[in-house]
């Protein structure tokens, strides 16, 4: 099997050449060129090239009876040379005709002439390269707001357009009356700004008529309807008017205001589309498939669909796909995501695994006890859905903006209407003031208040590798005033790190050398505490107990301490992480690691006392532990051991005390609270179920991101009530104008664009002012 | 004013221009991969000989 080969085909990696091993750029005697590419390579290792089989030939889409097209998500692109790379390698292929990797989407498509076997070898050609495929599944719900998307954008050009040519025509209008320009001119005037301003109408205005007419439907209301109303009223009025040889249209107010409501439409499309894409991509990484061994060889298989008594093969690095026990192999499995416990566990044959567990050392074999939809794994997801269930929802601000605004500009202007009937004035002025009303009433600054500032909000946050997941966390987090933390992976970084032991410069040259072999914890921990050039070795690895490796006839051992014949010594302490190196029987140097805290991580929290925001620890680690780490951060309220659903029902606790709670949590175990919460983060770290529940995820080994969103939540939270306020402001200017029937073309024209460029200019404030 | 007879219908023509010509690079998918497309400038023309 492929995966006996890793320390062979690792032995020949660490040979100090000078080119990186991923994308072949020169590298200063490192193995890697970059983080991003060291990341992509270590990506392709866990895959450890198993056979891609006929999930790809079965994805693949015929075009004609002899080419097929195929489509798959690529994980593990981190630079431009990546796609480059790709797409070169397929294209040297005679067969492939055309290969192209989009890298906003991460989605590869390539056609070839052949059969869709041929494709699943293409398909492993880029697996060997270093980098994970997944199949994209169906996605009905993304594919149609991305039309939704692109539907918008033609709507905003057409409108554009349109409001371009009408300000032309318009402001001949404007600068000059009936008598000047003469009356015919005028109606000419009128008729060709007609002619451009209907079909724009029909066209541009239909995602609003659409919307208005469906919430009309269920007897509802919303902020379309006022909109569609004043659109079309506006638009009816103003051929009424060209037909009567009027002095006044209305045309251009009626496609402005079109114009810059889609605008605010298209940016909230936008946001939404980007926290979708994120969660779904999310989604694709769960949905994994698992290899299972049987009598006619190995297939993967969708993991959902592992049943009880299936024999599967975890390669090394791989995750263990469901409960089981195992029945070959002997390896060290990492329990994180399911405990919060740092250590490994050595698990041997008869020993039983859990679904979401990492398998570290070697590859295993196991058999499958339980259908994954009742594993432990399952068993958290069920809970996490529960809890959200439980939240209430949460009515975003603009909603509720939209609420009060429509009924009061109904009322307004059909008081109007009749106010003007009742003195006595001819129906189609008394219409033609309360369609003024409509139009003037600034559905615009209101349209474009919440969007613009979410896009630049979203904007910024995601420079610094912050990563909205949905549209409304950041109104939610602005309020938050408790936030729990939970330990590891959060607070600490979650991994060990080298912190001392007693060693010489060259035994650790030795022991990186050899630990750059294995994907244990502390070996990691190890060769990242080294950058210098590395021996070349042959190695060997012993699941549970360390490496060993022949180097000038001498036997070198790497790992516990009963591995290198410490055991008798009485330096014992069981709690401490460490690793000894011997030379032929004779222990040399030690090790000690300790998982660390982020660096900024009591700056952080000092801060967030200092704005009386309440923090709690949770905790599934021991109470020492714990106690420990919140002694260091000035942390007061510890709760420590405690299970997934205690986590869960503290946070419901804490909410039903009236408070406004932000879980930041990293672990499986950690899921559930965080759907419990009103608003939830997590470290880019975190396991893959967990990221997808959090609303907000954060990259990098700092803790400063969460300060950061909160501050950047709070500001944009004030810049949308500052621009509703100027947008009230400017209606209680305008309206009366509009009411009394002052308002002619250019004063609506002025108003409108004034009132939404004033909007967009406060929201700009945002990118000023610090980071 | 006959002179707006010309003018008119020719800055009409202008403008959709301009407009068919976006809808055009909508269509083609200029705007599919804006994080992509930088990068390809700087790549060399791929020779596949």
């Amino acid at each position: 099997m492929a995966t006996d080969t890793v320390s062979d085909s690792t032995a020949d990696h660490c040979a100090p050449t000078m080119m990186c091993r991923h994308c072949g750029n020169a590298s200063s005697g490192a193995e890697f060129c970059c983080e991003g590419c060291a990341a992509a390579y270590e990506a392709a290792e866990a895959v450890n090239a198993i056979n891609p089989s006929n999930i790809y030939a079965s994805l693949a889409r015929p075009i004609d009876h002899e080419t097929h097209q195929l489509e798959l998500i690529v994980e593990g692109m981190h630079c431009a040379a990546c796609v480059r790379l790709i797409e070169n390698a397929l294209a040297a292929n005679d067969d492939v005709l055309s290969a192209r990797v989009n890298m906003t989407t991460e989605r590869l498509t390539f056609s070839w002439h052949g059969t869709p076997e041929r494709g699943a070898a293409l398909a492993g050609q880029i697996i060997k390269l270093g980098y994970k495929l997944h199949d994209p599944g169906d996605n009905p719900a993304g594919d149609i707001a991305q039309n939704t998307e692109k539907q918008l954008l033609k709507a905003i050009a057409v409108a554009g357009f349109a409001a371009g040519n009408l300000m032309l025509l318009s402001i001949g209008l404007w600068s000059s009356t009936g008598e000047t320009m003469g009356f015919a001119t005028r109606d000419f005037f009128h008729w060709v700004s007609a002619l451009i301003a209907l079909p724009t109408v029909i066209y541009s205005g239909r995602p609003f008529f659409g919307s208005a007419y469906a919430a009309l439907k269920e007897r509802h209301t919303n902020m379309d309807v006022p909109i569609s109303l004043a659109v079309i009223l506006a638009s009816l009025m103003s051929v009424s008017e060209a037909y009567r040889h009027g002095e006044y249209v209305y045309f251009d107010s009626a496609v402005m205001l079109l114009f810059f409501l889609l605008i605010g439409r298209y940016l909230d499309a936008r946001a939404k589309g980007k926290a979708r894409e994120s969660a779904s991509r999310l989604l694709s990484k769960l949905a994994g498939s698992a290899t299972v061994i049987t009598d006619d060889g190995v297939n993967r298989v969708p993991i959902k669909d592992l049943k009880a008594g299936m024999r599967l093969l975890v390669a090394a690095g791989e995750n263990i796909p469901a409960d089981g026990t195992i029945l070959k192999g002997e390896t060290d499995v990492d329990l994180s995501l399911i405990s919060g416990e740092t250590m490994p566990n050595h698990a041997g044959v008869g020993s039983s695994t859990l679904a979401g567990t990492l398998n570290l050392t070697a590859p295993i074999e196991i058999g499958v006890t339980k259908a994954s939809e009742q594993s432990l794994l399952s068993e958290i997801v069920r809970m996490m859905e529960t809890a959200e269930q439980g939240a209430a929802k949460y009515v975003r601000l603009a909603d509720r903006a939209a609420s009060l605004y429509t009924p009061v500009v109904h009322i307004l202007s059909a008081a109007t209407f009749i106010g003007w009937l009742a003195w006595g004035m001819p129906w189609q002025v008394s219409l033609l003031n309360a369609v003024t009303v409509l139009i003037i009433t600034c559905p615009c600054a209101l349209g474009l208040a919440v969007p613009v500032v979410q896009v630049l909000a979203s904007g910024k946050l995601l420079k610094n590798g912050i990563l909205l997941k949905s549209g409304d966390a950041l109104e939610r987090i602005a309020g938050v005033d408790t936030i729990v933390f939970d330990k590891t992976g959060t607070l600490t970084i979650g991994r060990p790190r080298l912190e001392g032991g007693s060693y010489q410069p060259e035994d650790l040259k030795l022991a990186a050398s050899m630990a750059v072999h294995s994907r244990h914890p502390l070996s990691v921990a190890l060769t990242q505490s080294y950058n210098d050039a590395l021996i070349k070795l042959d190695i060997q690895e012993h699941p549970g107990k360390g490496l060993s490796a022949i180097v000038d006839g001498k036997n070198i051992k790497l790992g516990s301490r009963s591995w290198c014949g410490r055991e008798s010594a009485d330096d014992h302490d069981t709690a401490a992480l460490e690793l000894w190196l011997s030379v032929d029987g004779n222990s040399l140097a030690q090790f000690k690691f300790a998982d660390a805290l982020r660096p900024d991580a009591a700056a952080v929290i000092n801060a967030m006392n200092d704005k009386n925001i309440d923090i709690h620890l949770l905790s599934g680690d021991r109470m020492v532990i714990a106690n420990r780490i919140a002694g260091e951060l000035g942390i007061e309220k510890v709760i420590a051991e405690t299970s997934p659903l205690e986590k869960c029902d503290y946070i419901n606790r804490l909410k039903q005390e009236g408070r406004t709670v932000l879980m930041v949590g990293d672990g499986l175990n950690d899921a559930p609270a965080l759907a419990a919460a009103n608003v939830s983060m997590s470290p880019s770290s975190a396991v893959d179920i967990t990221q997808n529940t959090a609303d907000i995820v954060f990259q990098g080994e700092q803790l400063m991101p969460v300060l950061d969103t909160m501050l950047v939540a709070k500001k944009s939270n004030s810049l949308v009530r500052q621009n509703f306020a100027l947008a009230i402001a400017y209606n209680i200017f305008a309206i009366p104008l509009a009411v009394f029937g002052y308002v002619t073309p250019m004063i609506a024209a002025a108003a409108m664009s004034g009132s939404s460029l004033v909007v967009i200019l406060n929201a700009f404030r945002l990118r000023m002012g610090r980071r | 004013m006959d002179i707006l007879l010309y003018l008119i219908p020719i800055a009409l023509t202008l403008g959709l221009v301009g407009l068919v010509a976006f809808l055009w690079t909508l269509r083609s998918g200029q705007y599919d991969d804006l994080d992509g497309a930088p990068h390809r400038i700087l790549h060399d023309d791929e020779d596949d000989t």
